[in-house]
């Protein structure tokens, strides 16, 4: 059997694989965000006690290698709270999510301070409240200013998505490896693997510019404040 | 002490930043259209008064009333107040990521809960009144200062205010752009409207004001209709404060 012919024979097998990679990818980015937008505003604006909490949380998941983090859930806390048959799956989105969320509040946090204060005394005069000003004044512009560097997260989670390798997700290198060692051939097997990645890095990273560009407004990088 | 038209009453306002004090017992009221000006070196304070009077900075001491109503230790309802108190800034601070017409109507719509179509007609007619409704659709960084000073009154205008804070309008501006603000403001006096207007723009300030004071080291040092304080100047200090100016 030539090699044309193995790799279309494993094709469904593989777009499974592709499906749960990107399936990945999406929870641990929205998991993220979810957490790490909330994160940001906390540190900017909290009281001191939600600051050093979020500080904790983001310090433990950067801190740790992701690998660590996988197993440590995983094997550890989900069996520890009778969790023990959650599927891999939703361990290693949860634990991307948990890591990127650290990363994305950096992110956020930043774009959130890089804001003139003048924006939020501007809307306190005008009679808005705190959460208002931050919410209609202060995140539309945060989040545009962070989502160049937010882009950045995409082919940092798709690359480590590969990870849940380890606790058995059967993603993209999961199910190459079970082909590989199936067909006993490795090379040609991987470099699929590693075209397709490239491809999802490739067409994600075209969609996430093109997002910049519709939501782009004129000058505003260079904004009054 | 407190006649019918009085709109806003300061009592005894100070404030200190560590060691420094900014503020030293401010205290004056402001009749409904009335138009004071206060002038004064740089540092003196009167930039804290205005931020005192809406409470963006909370004074140390001292009492704001506006409508009998006291505005200092407010708690919530302070975005009420705020409400009514327009305030235009020396750098605009114009919301960056909306459109004129959307800073406009931002707090129609989120403060006042206005229907989207009433928010639009009256940011509309607010930008009309500073000429700039052809300008509805370009976002801050499109405009020139001046223009985008103007939305910056439109902005505050839209919300009725009671009393107008004008903290150094014009300071941000190219000599060429302050006059189309000036005249902004100049026709809001003639109309009525209750401002209190800090400026380095002496000329502006004695041809428009009701009553000037000049500050220096936190104190009101010397307050007076502009026939006064530009013909006998009490005070030294003003004398050459005024005389700076005089030439221009």
């Amino acid at each position: 059997m030539d090699l044309v012919a193995i790799l279309i024979s494993w094709f469904p097998f593989l777009l499974t694989g592709i499906v749960a990679t990107l399936g990945l990818v999406i929870a641990a980015l929205g998991i993220g965000f979810i957490i790490g937008l909330p994160a940001a505003i906390g540190q900017v604006y909290g009281t001191p006690p939600v600051r050093a909490a979020i500080n904790v949380y983001v310090w433990f998941f950067r801190g740790l290698p992701l690998l660590v983090l996988l197993f440590l859930f995983y094997f550890g806390i989900f069996p520890a709270i009778g969790l023990g048959d959650v599927s891999a799956f939703v361990v290693g989105a949860l634990v991307l999510g948990l890591h990127g969320g650290a990363y994305q509040a950096e992110i956020f946090r930043g774009a959130i301070l890089s804001i003139g204060e003048g924006q939020m005394t501007a809307a306190r005069t005008l009679g808005m409240n705190r959460l208002q000003a931050i919410r209609h004044i202060i995140l539309p512009q945060a989040l545009l200013i962070a989502l160049p560097g937010w882009s950045n997260e995409y082919p940092t989670v798709l690359t480590d998505t590969s990870i849940c390798y380890a606790i058995g997700v059967t993603e993209l290198l999961t199910r190459t490896s079970v082909i590989v060692s199936t067909e006993f051939i490795a090379m040609p097997i991987y470099l699929a693997c590693a075209g397709i990645y490239l491809v999802l890095n490739y067409t994600g990273i075209k969609g996430l510019n093109l997002l910049e560009k519709r939501v782009a407004i004129p000058g505003f990088e260079a904004g009054s404040n | 002490m407190t006649t019918d038209d009085t709109i806003l009453r300061v009592e005894g306002l100070a404030k200190s930043f560590g060691a420094t004090e900014v503020l030293k017992e401010i205290s004056f009221t402001v009749r409904k259209g009335e138009t004071k000006a206060f002038i004064g070196p740089s540092g003196t304070g009167k930039s804290t008064l205005l931020r005192c009077i809406n409470q963006l900075i909370v004074p140390d001491r001292g009492r704001v009333y506006l409508h009998g109503e006291e505005v200092t230790h407010a708690g919530s309802k302070i975005n009420q107040y705020r409400a009514k108190i327009g305030m235009v800034f020396q750098n605009f601070n114009l919301f960056d990521h909306l459109t004129a017409l959307r800073n406009v109507e931002i707090a129609l719509l989120k403060v006042k809960g206005m229907k989207e179509s009433e928010a639009r007609e009256k940011a509309l007619f607010e930008l009309k009144r500073v000429g700039l409704e052809d300008r509805a659709d370009h976002y801050p960084a499109q405009l020139s200062g001046g223009q985008a000073q103007r939305v910056s009154i439109a902005r505050a205008l839209a919300m009725d205010p009671d009393v107008m804070l004008f903290d150094e309008p014009t300071s941000a501006l190219d000599p060429e752009l302050t006059g189309e603000v000036l005249e902004v403001i100049r026709e809001l006096a003639s109309n009525g409207m209750t401002m209190l207007i800090v400026t380095h723009e002496m000329r502006f300030a004695l041809s428009i004001a009701d009553e000037i004071c000049f500050m220096e080291h936190g104190t009101i040092l010397e307050r007076g209709p502009p026939a006064d304080l530009r013909d006998s100047p009490a005070f030294e200090r003003t004398r050459q404060f005024a005389g700076r100016f005089a030439e221009l």
